[in-house]
């Protein structure tokens, strides 16, 4: 090594001793990772509102005519239990942080019965819905926001089913290792703010 | 450490593990989690498509050198066009820089790894099937809509292919995304201590502002991609204006991502180009802070002039003034860049090996391209010469001369670093050579057959340009021959080559500070910085530095 003051085999016989008396420290950088990924993630979300902001602005009339007014209450009603989810996961958070596992898992159980609550709603809705995915170019993008945020919304609870299933195994999570209960929440806020926006536009404005 | 210490190590601890191991030749067509194992694999794959996209150029320029389409039918032209778009841009020029990234960041800031060493194997391994995918749309029916696959056109030809073309292109982006959270992660935060932001090789500045743009960017035309596949797939009419759809609002999309990606491709070898040109001159980089913040207004600037590739498109003229003025803005960057290097060159030591010499053509020749880049941002000129091979000149001149320069000047630079072995400075040089005359001789002659209103992507053209089309043909052979001195040079000097010291060119950066080829996990123990990356000739003051400080004057 130019310019070290240290032989070399000193330093290399140093390193063996460190790792044999105390293995090096690996930083966790996945919740850094997360969020970059979640920054990715959005701007798919950022680029597809866009787009349906620019199909509305230069259409002459929008909803094109003859489209069927969307129904409110249901998709209200489903509004709401995803942003209450959010509260509930975020007790799971506090729980784990207590090292109360059986809490975390109720909560998470919890959460994912309402995230698949509100699965069964938009599908409910989607069959109920005078319009198909080819009807017109509002129909089209209908289908392929809330489609798109559908799946986000699976992901969710898949991640969610698989921290309980892992949870199964004791110590698996504690209040020093709970890196896969923060994921699931981050991203399950993350749905949730997106499905703000999105109700926003397609139902409301 | 003292020998007692030594001594006092128990017989029974385990031996190092890892450390001072080399590589089999197997690992790298493993899933191996080493950086520096994926950082090779990138580069050779990359490379292997970058012959595979030459093959294809070659093919599209035998085709131009006589105005009828006598060589291939203007079908299988239209397939080899959007093929070698394609090919260069997403499975050559991205993944090499992504292979430079990840072979020298974790060296270049003494960390032992990628933050995340698996997602960096499944990233890469996403690339091969990504290949193999879009290069098979041959056989079936080609993609024909160039690689920009501006919807109506690409809902209307090679169908299938155009299937084929979107889920390559979402593969390839998708490991693009995964490798820029490695990168942008890997930077902020795992230096070694003694390192903070300002004292980073600028090829880290570069990737950090490369994986930026990146993890902005990549998504959209994720996002667009989805929509046409919808479009091609399921009948819906988003882009298709028959069913009242808007196809420009996939123009916009697409070059969301489409000019920044411009950036994504040559801001890597930006920092390469920094990190060459102090160490072959002997001199400090000028202006460090300059090109260092200067990636970033690119990387900032980049993502807000895509609308200048849709001039002719409709655009209001707010749109036009806007999008002008920002993309002449961004020459500014570029510029400051350009000016740091030559001011370093200048009144250097330059030793004109092979890295150097490409250096200088990558400097000379994107200079070029940025001067064209410059006309084709103001609007008049820019519609005048739309879609017509003044525009083809612009872009190669950037993409080869920054791009296709910067890699073989990174190669040739870091070669005795990844292999362990010098390369051959003769052939390297005669590489060059050829590489920058056919180079020249190929793009040159367009920017006139531009000027002269000759259309761009089409398979025959009128008589009266066959002779400038003789000429860029024959420069064409030459760059597709330059090739050979280099390969055999590669491959020659990996297995037989001199064994190079560890740092042949004596260079301040950690990379160097390492066994050649680096030890598996790089570093005996992690490396203190001593002295700034590029304090050449700067000496060393007995009375204020250390004394292991270089344990010399660093030569200028």
């Amino acid at each position: 090594m130019q310019g070290s003051a240290v032989d070399t085999s000193d330093a290399m016989m140093g390193v063996a001793q460190e790792s044999a008396a105390h293995p090096e420290e690996h930083p966790d950088h996945r919740v850094f990772g997360l969020i970059l990924f979640l920054v990715a993630e959005s701007m798919i979300f950022a680029g597809l509102f866009s787009a349906y902001l620019a199909f509305r602005l230069v259409a002459p009339e929008w909803p094109p005519a003859g489209t069927p007014e969307l129904e409110v209450l249901l998709p209200g009603v489903n509004t709401l239990i995803l942003i209450s989810s959010s509260f509930v996961i975020h007790q799971a958070d506090s729980a784990i942080k207590k090292n109360d596992v059986a809490a975390m898992q109720r909560w998470f159980g919890i959460t994912a019965a309402m995230g698949a609550v509100f699965l069964v709603g938009q599908l409910y809705e989607y069959s109920h819905l005078e319009f198909g995915l080819t009807t017109n170019l509002f129909a089209s993008t209908f289908y392929a926001l809330t489609g798109f945020h559908g799946l986000h919304v699976f992901v969710g609870i898949l991640l969610m089913l698989a921290v309980l299933w892992r949870s199964r195994q004791a110590n698996h999570y504690s209040k020093e290792e709970y890196f896969g209960i923060e994921a699931a929440e981050l991203y399950w806020h993350f749905v949730d703010v997106v499905w703000i926006i999105l109700f926003l536009l397609l139902y409301i404005l | 450490m003292t020998q007692t210490e030594l001594k006092a190590t128990p017989a029974s601890s385990p031996p190092p593990h890892g450390h001072g191991e080399t590589r089999k030749w197997t690992d790298y067509f493993t899933f191996c989690t080493d950086h520096k194992v994926i950082g090779i694999q990138y580069l050779v794959t990359a490379f292997v498509f970058y012959m595979i996209g030459g093959a294809f150029a070659t093919a599209m320029r035998t085709e131009l050198a006589t105005p009828d389409p006598d060589f291939v039918t203007p079908d299988v032209y239209n397939g080899l066009l959007t093929l070698h778009g394609t090919v260069m841009l997403f499975l050559w020029i991205v993944p090499a820089g992504a292979g430079l990234a990840n072979y020298l960041i974790p060296l270049m800031i003494g960390a032992r790894d990628m933050a995340f060493p698996k997602l960096n194997a499944i990233a890469f391994w996403m690339i091969p099937p990504s290949g193999i995918l879009l290069l098979s749309s041959y056989f079936f029916e080609p993609p024909s809509a160039g690689w920009t696959s501006y919807p109506p056109l690409s809902l209307t030809t090679g169908q299938l292919g155009e299937g084929i073309w979107i889920m390559s292109i979402l593969v390839g982006g998708t490991a693009s995304i995964l490798g820029a959270i490695n990168f942008l992660t890997t930077i902020l935060r795992m230096r070694v201590p003694s390192m903070p932001l300002t004292s980073m090789p600028l090829f880290c500045w570069s990737m950090l502002a490369t994986s930026f743009l990146i993890l902005v960017s990549t998504p959209v035309l994720a996002g667009a991609l989805i929509l046409l596949a919808f479009d091609l797939l399921a009948g819906t009419n988003f882009f298709n204006p028959t069913g009242g759809g808007n196809p420009i609002v996939y123009q916009h999309m697409f070059w969301f991502y489409s000019h920044p990606a411009v950036y994504i491709f040559v801001l890597p070898l930006f920092g390469a180009i920094s990190d060459v040109i102090p160490v072959h001159a002997r001199k400090p980089i000028f202006g460090y802070r300059a090109i260092a913040y200067s990636s970033l207004a690119i990387s900032f600037l980049g993502l807000i002039v895509w609308a200048h590739h849709m001039f002719t498109s409709g655009t209001p003229p707010w749109m036009r003034m806007f999008f002008m003025i920002t993309t002449m803005v961004i020459a500014v960057p570029t510029g400051v860049k350009v000016f740091g290097w030559v001011a370093t060159l200048w009144r250097g030591k330059i030793a004109y090996t092979s890295a150097m010499l490409f250096a200088l053509g990558f400097i000379a020749t994107f200079l070029i391209g940025g001067i064209s880049g410059v006309m084709l941002a103001a609007v008049p000129f820019d519609i005048h010469v739309h879609d017509t091979y003044f525009v083809v000149a612009h872009f190669h001149y950037v993409l080869f001369g920054g791009a296709v320069f910067g890699v073989y000047m990174a190669v040739y630079h870091w070669f005795p670093k990844m292999t362990g072995r010098m390369m051959n400075e003769f052939w390297g040089r005669i590489h060059f050579v050829l590489t920058f005359v056919g180079m020249n001789l190929t793009f040159m002659p367009m920017h006139e057959l531009g000027m002269r209103g000759m259309n761009r992507r089409i398979a025959l053209y009128d008589p009266q340009f066959t002779d400038l089309n003789v000429v860029a043909t024959v420069g064409s052979y030459i760059l597709a021959v330059s090739t050979i001195p280099f390969i055999i040079n590669a491959v020659w000097s990996w297995l037989y080559g001199p064994e190079a010291p560890a740092n042949p060119w004596r260079a301040l950066t950690l990379e160097w500070q390492t066994t050649s080829p680096p030890m598996i996990e790089n570093f005996e123990e992690l490396p203190v910085l001593k002295t700034g990356p590029y304090d050449y000739g700067l000496g060393y003051i007995p009375d204020r530095d250390p004394p292991e400080l270089y344990g010399e004057e660093v030569p200028a």
